[in-house]
């Protein structure tokens, strides 16, 4: 055990994993005397060679935070009122092991287990599986579902934790919705690159702040319409035919036929042959052939007769007739975009210049999956990235598809300079598995046959009863959100409270802050989880089990509390089979280690997690004489747990000896590799298999060899969504399983095969413009959510909130500079103070992301300007889209994989008349502290310990 | 009244920022804040770490603002710290010799021994960049992490201030002023990199290297030539294809 306490002496550095946000940087601690004095970066780890942000450095600020919770705690009274009361760890799991066995043994899904910003989501989903639940997510629903489900459905990775802007060769750089955040440090390291080199770079963003503020160019683009953009720019290279046709005809589905059979089942289906295989013509021959034939020239163009006599035309055909049309000019976009013709016009040059004149040629003799033999590989140094202002809005999905579709024609996908895989992408396409929980896959008492999150591709992978109702609480991979990859963590409370479409019993929460600012309509959350069925006087939510490091606002909400530990005084791992490190050119993971031994009463949450596995005898974390698996907890599951036979959490030092990679029997001495490696594993790929990995036989041998995949086949990007067909075409009465009558339409409507743009059911709702602005966040570079404000350095650099607004649009309103303003939107009003500002497209209002805290939270005092003047946007935005007071109760959420659309948030500002107090609203009553944490002192002399040491 | 070195430190040690890869991110003010906090120059005090009104001593700071209106604007993020002056009238009014700049490398720093926290100091410096630790009643002010710098414990690589060490965005570097073949003297003869109110002749020895100009799109009318019209739309995708 490496943890050491405060009794040690001397000095000396221990590598572990950052856990100040979701980048999981190598950091290594300098502890002395047993005490950690200073945190920087791993200048050998493969994610952020040796910086660390304002956040990793606070890393010590977090850990010795006054709120952090001390001991497992019991509520003895009103939920957000009343005392709790610290008890011990057995009757803390004897209480969780009471509820839940009840619940597993009479109907498992009353377990709604969502675990927000987790990153051992390969354990918790498993877990929740074991248990026999499929009511379990993490916060992808409200994250970057959008991102993820659009990229694993087209490319087989995704922008950020499945792809990565290769910035060392890229010549021009766009930005679409990236503030300051994901992925922090590598982003910063690969502009600064990029600027070294003379590269361009182009921020489309509403706000100018962070990475925009460094661009050569800020596109102040209205919040929800960079679809229209980017379908503005293809119009363009298609337009100028400034594509590249050969990477289309090789590398994706250009060439593959589509059924034209209007009013038939199979209409807009690829065309196949009996066995399945999606077909091309071959421009040579004219023949029929399927598309993984290795001798098959695909052809884009033309219309064939099928031997069943249908008509069927190339994908590239029928897209490229699409976005040839006018309607999808520069001129057309200008108007909603905000975005000048000229402007969209002069960057479709500019991408079509860089992507093909004199291209770089990387010299690296690689081999495709034909058998042909390349010199090199040309390169394509166009990088694009896309974050939470892209998926954030309820066209996210398609925009971002938009987005690929655009990398797609520039043949800007794992070539040098372009958006590139990082390990263990690619993955196939469409993704796998299907998720799991249809009523026939969950029984009492016993574990689902598989995961309960996953990738449907039609309708017949969704998890619905026969009369088509959702089978989760939160009706992820139902017809109102089939693609919900990641479910609908924003929609869990409030389907529970009106137990449509069942009321739960138990709801489990980790890391996941839903009583303030994960919630949308924080305030309406709040009244649900404290509510009352009159009939028996119990809470609509019956019991609530959370689990958190820190006083939390949702600790107060509460019945049970586990309280965690802070990322350096545990085990964690970072596994390929959940949210690696992997970058383009290596397969890596890593691990935390515990720095610390805990001072508190508290446990590693995933500790309890296993240890509760085998209190309810789940068969994966109890033994056949009934003992537990996993005596040794994470640690010992890290090593010993496989998924599959060879597979574990870990791909490094695999083998009784430590010397296989990606698969192997578990190998005792595993993690004391890690720690000897500072943590991580890192196995980079030979030349011949870094690039164009999709279609690069050595690269997918290698890949089947370390169980990334599991065959090295041929991973086609698709430009047309064939899975949305298959929606779409229930949606118009084929097939045995239909949607409701009321969601026929916007099926129909949204589910389309080849990437649209829409405007925001928000601002359809609203054609008179009562709520003429749009209202976004940003989160702030040295802040993660609401992780920040007990950190009492970094609340120094950001403890209140402004609503910035453009300083044309304030003077119109009579707003000035610090002008108290009411914010109100058709749910709700806040009051928040105003910043006037240029860097901010003008029908655009914002502010920084959970900053505002709820009095008494956090260990602040409850005067702290977090709870006076700092404001949440949460409470403005609805958990149900527009018209569902009128019964269709349908999530204010993306229609096709339920991403919670919460930057579609539409508001009217108005200035507050003189004499009213500038405090933000709504004004809740301070939180009771709970038992056991100290008060925090009133003055701060870190670091008077060492310089006394050294005295 | 603290005299300077006579003659001036033949090296002189500084920072030279890049203000055209800062984004504002504040990992610099941070690790500054950590590094000396725990060492010889720390700690660097908070009041009220917790609560209605927080304020700390901090040795660097990164302040964001906008220049310019509209289109032409942009947003600037601009970290100040200690700029190390030659003639550093923080010293000269020093009037108990805690203040002094170090001979060998001209580094201006405090001897908390000598301090009485009388703030002339703070007066005299026209750029901001000295904090008074409130609860030791002690000034304090950058060091260039002179326990870092001068280490040889330290790896050599890593012998560098903790705020240049740990910049994401690799706008913070440090060296030798005096010596024009430094790596950071070529980046200010390369990049026209400015002393800050040189009107006021305190010769500050860091630089600050201003953003490059952004090319903008809006200042170009290039526009797409259409794909030769022969052939139709089946035309033009044969063409694509090479025929």
């Amino acid at each position: 055990m490496t943890a050491s306490g405060a009794g040690e002496a001397g000095s000396r550095v221990v590598c572990t994993t950052c856990y100040m946000c979701a980048c999981r940087c190598g950091i290594r601690v300098h502890l002395e005397n047993g005490r950690p004095r200073f945190i920087d970066g791993n200048r050998a780890h493969p994610v952020n060679r040796g910086v660390v942000c304002a956040k990793g450095s606070a890393g010590i600020m977090h850990h010795e935070s006054p709120a952090r919770l001390r001991a497992p705690l019991k509520r003895v009274g009103e939920r957000g009122r009343d005392a709790l009361v610290e008890i011990s760890w057995e009757e803390a799991l004897d209480i969780a092991t009471r509820w839940l066995a009840e619940v597993r043994a009479t109907d498992p899904r009353k377990l709604a287990f969502f675990t927000g910003r987790d990153q051992s989501q390969a354990l918790t989903g498993f877990w929740a599986a074991q248990f026999g639940t499929p009511n379990y997510a993490a916060h992808g629903g409200f994250c970057s579902v959008n991102m993820a489900a659009a990229g694993m459905y087209t490319l087989g990775g995704s922008f950020w934790e499945f792809g990565e802007p290769d910035l060392e060769h890229a010549r021009l750089f766009l930005m679409f919705g990236v503030a300051e955040d994901h992925d922090s440090n590598p982003l910063k390291l690969g502009l600064a690159a990029m600027k070294a080199r003379g590269g361009r770079i182009v921020a489309i963003n509403p706000v100018r702040t962070g990475y925009a503020a460094i661009a050569d160019d800020w596109l102040p683009i209205r919040p929800g319409t960079d679809g229209l953009l980017v379908l503005a720019l293809v119009h363009e290279l298609l337009r100028a035919g400034r594509i590249d046709a050969p990477y289309l005809a090789e590398c994706t589905d250009a060439g593959w036929l589509v059924v034209e059979a209007p009013g038939t089942a199979g209409d807009g289906l690829y065309a196949r042959d009996p066995a399945g295989r999606p077909l091309c013509r071959d421009r040579r021959t004219g023949a029929l052939l399927p598309a993984d034939d290795p001798s098959a020239a695909p052809s884009l163009r033309g219309a064939v007769s099928l031997p069943d006599g249908r008509r069927a035309r190339p994908v590239f055909e029928i897209l490229a007739e699409r976005f040839l049309d006018p309607g999808f000019g520069p001129e057309a976009a200008a108007g909603p975009t905000g975005i000048p013709a000229p402007t969209i016009r002069a960057l479709a040059a500019e991408l079509a210049r860089a992507a093909f004149e004199a291209p770089p040629f990387v010299a690296e003799p690689w081999t495709d999956w034909r058998g042909r033999r390349h010199a090199g590989v040309e390169g394509r140094p166009v990088s694009i990235h896309a974050m939470r202002g892209i998926s954030a809005h309820a066209n996210g999905f398609q925009t971002c598809r938009a987005i690929h579709l655009l990398q797609l024609l520039l043949g800007a996908i794992d070539r040098p300079g372009s958006f590139r895989f990082k390990a263990p992408c690619p993955r196939p396409v469409p993704p796998w598995p299907v998720p799991c929980g249809n009523p026939w896959q969950v029984a009492p008492g016993r574990p689902m046959p598989g995961m309960p999150l996953g990738y449907p591709t039609g309708p017949e992978d969704l998890l619905v009863e026969a009369d088509g109702r959702p089978c989760r609480i939160d009706k992820a991979f139902s017809w109102e959100a089939p693609l919900a990859a990641h479910g609908l963590l924003h929609s869990v409370i409030g389907n529970a409270w009106r137990g449509d479409p069942y009321p739960i019993e138990v709801l489990f929460l980790y890391m996941a802050n839903m009583a303030w600012n994960s919630a949308m309509a924080t305030s309406e959350t709040i009244a649900m989880l404290t509510d009352r069925d009159p009939a028996t006087g119990r809470y609509r939510i019956p019991k609530i089990i959370y689990s958190d490091a820190f006083w939390s606002e949702t600790v107060a909400y509460a019945d049970l509390v586990l309280p965690d530990t802070t990322f350096l005084e545990r085990w964690d791992a970072l596994s390929l089979l959940d949210r690696p490190i992997g970058k383009a050119d290596a397969l890596c993971d890593a691990i935390r280690q515990p720095v610390l031994a805990p001072d508190r009463d508290v446990r590693p949450f995933q500790d309890v997690l296993i240890e509760l596995g085998h209190r309810l005898g789940l068969p994966a974390f109890t033994r056949e004489d009934g003992g537990p698996r996993y005596p040794g907890g994470y640690a010992d599951y890290l090593v010993h747990h496989e998924r599959a036979p060879g597979i574990g959490p870990l791909a490094g030092w695999r083998g009784p000896d430590g010397k296989l990679i990606g698969k192997g029997p578990p190998n005792p001495r595993q993690l004391e590799a890690y720690v000897a490696n500072g943590c991580f594993f890192e196995h980079r790929f030979p030349a011949g298999r870094r690039y164009m990995k999709p279609v690069n036989r050595d690269y997918l041998e290698l890949a089947v060899e370390l169980g990334m995949l599991s065959r090295a086949e041929p991973i086609f990007a698709r430009l047309y969504c064939e899975p949305l067909q298959r929606f779409r075409l229930a949606a118009r009465g084929h097939g045995a399983l239909q949607p409701p009558e009321a969601l026929r339409a916007r099926i129909e409507r949204y589910f389309d095969p080849l990437p649209f743009w829409y405007p925001s059911p928000e601002l359809e709702a609203d054609p008179e413009g009562a709520f003429p602005l749009a209202a976004v966040t940003q989160r702030p570079a040295a802040m993660y959510h609401s992780w920040g404000s007990h950190n009492a350095w970094l609340r120094q650099i950001l403890g209140e909130n402004r609503l910035c607004i453009a300083r044309t649009t304030a003077r119109a309103l009579g707003i000035e500079d610090g002008d108290p303003v009411r914010v109100t939107s058709r749910v709700g009003s806040i009051r928040a103070i105003a910043r006037l500002v240029e860097g901010v497209e003008p029908g655009t209002v914002w502010t920084w992301n959970a900053i505002g805290k709820r009095a008494g939270a956090w260990g602040l005092s409850p005067d702290a300007p977090e709870a006076t003047r700092g404001f949440l946007l949460n409470h403005l935005i609805d958990e149900l889209g527009p018209g569902s007071a009128e019964g269709a109760r349908l999530a204010n959420a993306d229609p096709i994989t339920g991403q919670a659309a919460w930057y579609d948030l539409r508001v009217r500002v108005e200035k507050i008349a003189p004499g009213e107090p500038a405090l933000a609203e709504p004004r809740l009553a301070p939180l009771p502290r709970p038992p056991g944490l100290p008060d925090p002192p009133p003055v701060l002399t870190w670091g008077a310990v060492f310089r006394g040491a050294r005295r | 009244m603290t005299a300077l070195p006579d003659p001036p430190p033949a090296r002189r040690l500084g920072l030279v920022i890049d203000l055209d890869t800062c984004v504002g991110c504040q990992a610099c003010v941070v690790a500054c804040k950590e590094w000396n906090g725990g060492g010889p120059a720390g700690p660097l005090g908070d009041l009220e770490p917790w609560g209605a009104a927080p304020s700390g001593a901090w040795l660097n700071r990164v302040h964001g603002f906008e220049v310019g209106e509209g289109e032409a604007g942009r947003t600037v993020y601009f970290p100040r710290s200690c700029l190390h002056c030659e003639n550093a009238l923080c010293v000269t009014v020093c009037p108990t010799g805690a203040s002094y700049k170090r001979a060998e490398d001209g580094i201006v720093l405090v001897d908390e021994s000598k301090c009485m926290g009388c703030g002339l100091c703070a007066w005299a410096c026209p750029y901001g960049a000295r904090e008074l630790d409130r609860p030791s009643g002690v000034m304090k002010k950058c060091t260039l992490c002179v326990d870092r710098i001068g280490d040889e414990r330290l790896p050599a690589a890593e012998r560098e201030p903790a705020c240049v060490a740990t910049c994401p965005a690799r706008a913070r570097h440090f060296g030798d002023l005096a010596d024009p073949e430094s790596a950071v003297s070529r980046l200010v003869a390369e990049r026209g990199g400015v002393e800050l109110l040189a009107e006021l002749g305190y010769r500050p020895t860091n630089r600050y290297l201003p953003p490059r100009p952004g090319r903008r799109l809006a200042a170009s009318a290039e526009r797409l030539e259409d794909a030769p019209a022969e052939g139709g739309f089946l035309g033009w995708l044969d063409r694509l294809l090479g025929g």
